[in-house]
C-alpha cells in the first residue's frame, strides 16, 4: 500500500514538474519580446481598470475561415493576412473604399514626369508610427528596399522571408532585368522620389495595395525576423496579441493622424473555419461580421432582420481554357464551337446562387478597360454543332476536360461544373473524360501544357487589367501562367502597349481592343465572375466590402 | 515494476526511430512540389525556384532525413514555413487546448460511460439498459460533425445556453499563462471566468466524447456482467454487503481493466483525431494545427505534430500499461 502511494506521488510531481518546465518555457520566450516592446506590457497594465468600464467600449469581431498566414504582408500573398495588416499598416496610396481607384495615402499628393519614369510623392507631415517614431521619406525607402533587396540588412531572405508579390508586381528584385524601380531618392523628409527603368502604366495602382503597407523601420531592426509576428505602422489600429487559428487583436491607435477615427476601440479577428458554424455564432451574437457567407445562406440572412447581406464586386473570373498549341484544339472553330456550347448562365445560376454574374470577358467588368461591346457567345447547342462540323468533327471527338481539386472564390464546386461542361459538350456530340488531378501537379502539368482542356480561374489584386489580361494571355507568360499557351502577336504588342503607357484612358482603349481579339481566338470560354457574400449583424454601421477583400475598419461602428 | 517501467523506456525508442522514419517518408510522398502549392496559381516561375532553394528541398532524400533527426535529438522541432517561427515554441498552445478539450471530452465518456455500462449490467434486460444500449448504439454511429452543428444550433443559436465557437469570450480575452485556461483562469483567481470558459468547453466536449462514452458504456457493461457471475462476487453476496459496495468496490475493480484499455486507446485518439471537432468549434487544436500545415504543404509542421502526436499516444499507453498494476495488483510484469 505504501508503495503504491509513494509512487503515485512520485508520478504526480513528475507531472506537475513538466507543467512547470512547460510554463517556464513560454515565459522565458514571452520575455525578450515583453522587455522588447513596453508598450505592449504597459497597455496591458493599464487594461485591469479599463475592463470594469469597459461596457461601453466597442469591440468588433470579424470572423474568418482561415487565419493570418504572416502580419508582414510583404512577405506573404495571402488575403488573410493583408486583410489585418490593412488595419495597421498603410501604404503611400489607398484604394477607394468601393473600388480599385487610386486615392491618396500616406502621401497627400503626387506628381507624374511626362515620360512617366519619375513619380514625386508628397508625404503627410507629422505621422507617427504606433511606435513613437516618426514617419518620413527614409521610412518608405527602407521598407521598398528590403522588399527589392535580398541581401538588405532587414529582407530576411536567411529566415526564409520571399517577397513574391513585390517580385510580381515590379518585375522582378533589384538586379533583375524586367526589375522597374531604379531608383528612390530621399528629396527631403516629407518628400520622396521614385524613378523606373520604364513607364509601367499601373505603377500608382501597385503601390495602393495592402501588401505594400508601410512598417516602422525602427519595428524592422528591434524585432528583426519576427516582424511577422510584430506588426508596426501607422494604421487605425495597433496590434496587440496573436493567439494562432484563433485571435488577432486589435486595438485603436490613439495618435492616428485622420482626426476622430477609429470609431472601434478593438477589433478581433477570429478565426472559426466551418461556414455553418460560422453562421451560427453570427446568429447567437458572438461575433459581428462573418466573411466567407455560402451563397445558399444568403436567403435567409436576408430575411433575418438582425443580419445585413453584404456582396462584395466581382474581382474574379473563373474559366474553361484549351492548350491552344496541342490537337485538337489549336482549331479555332472548334473552340468557338464550344464556347457556344456551354450553358455558362445555368452554371452561375446554379452554383452561386445568383451571386454571380456570366463572363464574356477575362476581365471583370468593373474593370478599366472591360469592354463591353464584345459579343458574347451566348448558348446555342445548334450553332455549335454547325460549327463543330465545319471544323472538322462532324462525328463528335473524344477529349479530356482537366479539372482543378480545390475550390476557389471563382470556382466554388469545380466537380460540379465539369460534370455541367461535360454534359453540354455531350449534347453536341462530344465525348468529355473528366481527369483529376492534385492541385500542384495540376498546376505544373498545366503549366507544361500536358492538358487539352482544363478549368482555372484567376483574382485580381491591384485592380489593374494587365494582371489578368497579361498574366493569363501574354505570349511571354506561355509556360507559366499562360497555360492556354495563347499567343497572338497583335494581342502581344497591344498588351505590352498598354503596360507601358501613362496615359490611362489610352491604356483602357489599348485593353478594350485586346479584349476584342482575344474574343475572336477564343483561348478559353470565360463562365462567370462571382461576387462573395457575406454577413453582419445589423449594429454593424458603415461597414464596406472592397473587392480586394482587404478593407479599412477605421470608419466602422456598432450601434447599441 | 521499475526494471518493467525501464524496459517500457527503452522500447520507446525503437518506436520512435520508426515514427521520425515514417513521418519523414509520407511528407515526401504526397504529390506535388510544396513550393507550388505555397504560392498558388498566381506564381511566377522565379519565385517557386527561389521558395524551393530556402526550404532546402534541392538536397537529396538522405541529407534531409539527417538533417532532420540531428535537429530532433537537440530538441528542434523544425521552424515553420509558414509563421517562420520555432514549431517547439508555437506548438504549445495547440497541445494544451487539445489536452484540455480531450480531459474534459474523456471525463464526460468516463463519467456517464462507466456508470451507464454498470447499471446496464446491474439491470441487465431492464428498460433502463435497452435505453443505454440503444443510445450507446446511436453515440457510436452518429456522424461527429453532425452532433457538433445540432449542439451548436440548439444551445448556442436557439437557447443561447453555450457559446458555440472558440476557447473563450474574444471580446475580453485573458493573458494565457499555462495555456490550460481553465487551470489560468483559476491561477489568476477570475473565478467567473473559469465559468466562461468551462461553458466553452461543454458543447465541444460533449461532441468528442459521445463515441468514447459509447465505447466504454458497451465495455464496462459486458465486462461488468462477467465479473458478476464469478464466484468471488457469490461470495461477497453471500457475505451480505450492500449491492452497491458489491458494484463499486468489488466488481468494478476487475471489470475495470478492459475498461482502461479502451480508455486509454480512446484517449489516444482524441489527441490526434479531433480534427473534426476542432473545426466545427473553431478550437485552436493540434488536429486543426496539422490539417493547417497540410493545406499548407508546411513540412516541418506536419513532421513534427505527428511525431508529437505519436508520442503522446506511446506514452498514454506507456501510463494505462502502468495502471494496471494500481488496479489489480495480481498482475506481474
Amino acid at each position: 500500500m505504501k508503495l503504491k502511494y509513494s509512487l503515485f506521488i512520485t508520478l504526480m510531481l513528475a507531472f506537475l514538474l513538466f507543467l512547470a518546465a512547460c510554463s517556464g518555457d513560454s515565459e522565458t520566450d514571452g520575455d525578450p519580446e515583453e522587455q522588447a516592446d513596453p508598450g505592449t506590457s504597459e497597455t496591458e497594465g493599464e487594461e485591469d481598470p479599463e475592463t470594469d468600464e469597459a461596457s461601453g467600449d466597442q469591440v468588433l469581431i470579424f470572423a474568418r475561415g482561415g487565419d493570418s498566414e504572416s502580419l508582414d504582408p510583404g512577405s506573404t500573398t495571402d488575403g488573410e493576412s493583408s486583410r489585418v495588416t490593412k488595419q495597421i499598416l498603410e501604404g503611400l496610396l489607398e484604394f477607394d473604399k468601393e473600388s480599385f481607384e487610386v486615392t491618396p495615402g500616406l502621401a497627400h499628393d503626387w506628381d507624374v514626369s511626362e515620360d512617366g519614369l519619375t513619380y514625386n510623392f508628397y508625404l503627410e507631415e507629422g505621422v507617427t508610427f504606433h511606435d513613437g517614431t516618426d514617419f518620413n521619406a527614409e521610412a518608405v525607402k527602407v521598407n521598398f528596399e528590403r522588399w527589392a533587396d535580398p541581401s538588405h540588412e532587414f529582407a530576411f531572405a536567411d529566415d526564409g522571408y520571399v517577397y513574391s508579390m513585390y517580385g510580381t508586381m515590379f518585375g522582378g528584385y533589384k538586379g533583375d532585368d524586367g526589375h522597374v524601380i531604379k531608383e528612390i531618392n530621399v528629396v527631403n523628409d516629407h518628400e520622396i522620389q521614385f524613378v523606373l527603368n520604364r513607364p509601367l502604366g499601373f505603377f500608382l495602382q501597385n503601390l495602393a495595395m495592402s501588401y505594400f503597407g508601410i512598417t516602422s523601420p525602427a519595428a524592422l531592426a528591434e524585432y528583426g525576423a519576427t516582424i511577422n509576428e510584430n506588426p508596426v505602422g501607422t494604421g487605425p489600429f495597433k496590434f496587440v496579441s496573436w493567439s494562432k487559428d484563433d485571435s488577432i487583436i486589435l486595438e485603436k491607435f490613439e495618435d492616428y493622424r485622420v482626426e476622430g477615427l477609429p470609431k472601434l476601440d478593438r477589433v478581433v479577428f477570429s478565426v472559426i473555419p466551418d461556414n455553418a458554424a460560422r453562421l451560427i455564432a453570427l446568429k447567437s451574437g458572438e461575433i459581428d461580421i462573418m466573411d466567407g457567407l455560402n451563397p445558399d445562406d444568403a436567403v435567409g440572412v436576408e430575411s433575418d432582420d438582425n443580419l445585413i447581406l453584404y456582396e462584395r464586386a466581382e474581382n474574379n473570373f473563373g474559366y474553361v481554357g484549351f492548350n491552344t498549341q496541342k490537337e485538337p484544339f489549336d482549331n479555332q472553330t472548334l473552340r468557338q464551337a464550344i464556347s457556344y456550347a456551354i450553358d455558362r448562365q445555368s452554371i452561375a445560376d446554379a452554383l452561386y446562387a445568383g451571386y454571380a454574374v456570366a463572363a464574356k470577358n477575362p476581365l471583370p467588368p468593373s474593370y478599366m478597360g472591360y469592354n463591353d461591346d464584345v459579343e458574347p457567345y451566348a448558348y446555342d447547342p445548334e450553332k455549335a454543332k454547325e460549327l463543330l462540323a465545319e471544323a472538322g468533327y462532324a462525328d463528335g471527338l473524344e477529349i479530356e476536360l482537366w479539372t482543378m481539386p480545390v475550390a476557389r472564390p471563382y470556382m466554388p464546386d469545380p466537380e460540379t461544373v465539369a460534370v455541367i461542361v461535360q454534359s453540354n459538350l455531350a449534347d453536341i456530340g462530344i465525348t468529355a473524360e473528366i481527369v483529376r488531378e492534385e492541385w500542384a501537379p495540376y498546376l505544373e502539368k498545366t503549366m507544361n501544357g500536358e492538358h487539352q482542356m482544363y478549368m482555372l480561374g484567376w483574382s485580381g489584386t491591384n485592380g489593374d487589367p494587365d494582371y489578368f489580361l497579361s498574366s493569363l494571355l501574354h505570349g511571354s507568360n506561355i509556360g507559366t501562367s499562360n497555360r492556354s499557351f495563347y499567343q497572338n502577336t497583335e494581342v502581344d504588342e497591344l498588351l505590352d502597349a498598354a503596360k507601358v503607357a501613362v496615359d490611362q484612358e489610352e491604356r483602357a482603349s489599348l485593353y478594350s481592343d485586346a479584349q476584342a481579339l482575344i474574343s475572336e481566338d477564343v483561348p478559353m470560354v470565360p463562365l462567370v465572375h462571382s461576387r462573395p457574400v457575406l454577413a453582419t449583424t445589423s449594429a454593424v454601421k458603415n461597414y464596406v466590402p472592397h473587392p480586394s477583400t482587404s478593407e479599412s475598419l477605421a470608419e466602422v461602428e456598432l450601434a447599441n | 515494476m521499475l526494471a518493467y517501467t525501464m524496459r517500457r523506456l527503452l522500447m520507446l525508442l525503437p518506436v520512435l526511430i520508426g515514427m521520425t522514419l515514417i513521418t519523414f517518408s509520407i511528407v515526401h510522398l504526397i504529390p506535388g512540389n510544396p513550393a507550388q502549392v505555397i504560392l498558388g496559381e498566381t506564381a511566377s516561375e522565379t519565385a517557386i525556384k527561389d521558395l524551393e532553394e530556402s526550404m532546402g528541398l534541392n538536397e537529396p532524400y538522405v541529407v534531409q532525413y539527417g538533417i532532420y533527426v540531428s535537429d530532433l535529438v537537440q530538441g528542434d522541432l523544425g521552424t515553420s514555413l509558414k509563421t517562420k517561427s520555432p514549431i517547439s515554441k508555437e506548438i504549445w498552445p495547440y497541445i494544451a487546448a487539445t489536452f484540455e478539450l480531450t480531459l474534459f471530452a474523456m471525463l464526460f465518456a468516463i463519467i456517464i460511460g462507466v456508470n451507464a455500462g454498470i447499471i446496464s449490467a446491474w439491470k441487465q434486460n431492464s428498460w433502463f439498459d435497452f435505453l443505454a444500449m440503444l443510445i450507446a448504439l446511436i453515440g457510436v454511429s452518429i456522424p461527429v460533425f453532425w452532433l457538433a452543428l445540432m449542439e451548436q444550433w440548439i444551445f448556442a443559436q436557439e437557447l443561447s445556453w453555450f457559446p458555440s465557437s472558440g476557447r473563450q469570450d474574444n471580446r475580453d480575452p485573458m493573458e494565457p499563462i499555462t495555456y490550460f485556461f481553465v487551470l489560468d483562469s483559476i491561477i489568476q483567481g477570475d473565478f467567473s471566468r473559469t465559468v466562461q470558459v468551462l461553458k466553452h468547453l461543454v458543447l465541444p466536449s460533449i461532441a468528442l466524447g459521445t463515441i468514447p462514452m459509447a465505447i466504454i458504456a458497451r465495455m464496462t457493461r459486458s465486462s461488468m456482467l462477467e465479473v458478476m457471475k464469478s464466484d468471488y462476487i457469490r461470495t461477497v453476496q453471500a457475505k451480505g454487503s450492500g449491492q452497491l459496495l458489491i458494484i463499486y468496490k468489488h466488481a468494478l475493480k476487475n471489470a475495470l481493466i478492459p475498461v482502461l484499455t479502451v480508455i486509454g486507446l480512446q484517449t489516444g485518439v482524441l489527441l490526434g483525431g479531433a480534427i473534426l471537432t476542432e473545426t466545427i468549434f473553431s478550437w485552436p487544436g493540434i488536429g486543426r494545427y496539422i490539417y493547417e500545415a497540410i493545406t499548407y504543404r508546411d513540412y516541418p509542421v506536419i513532421q513534427s505534430g505527428i511525431l508529437v502526436i505519436a508520442f503522446l499516444f506511446v506514452i498514454i499507453n506507456l501510463i494505462v500499461d502502468l495502471l494496471y498494476k494500481f488496479i489489480d495488483p495480481r498482475i506481474n510484469y
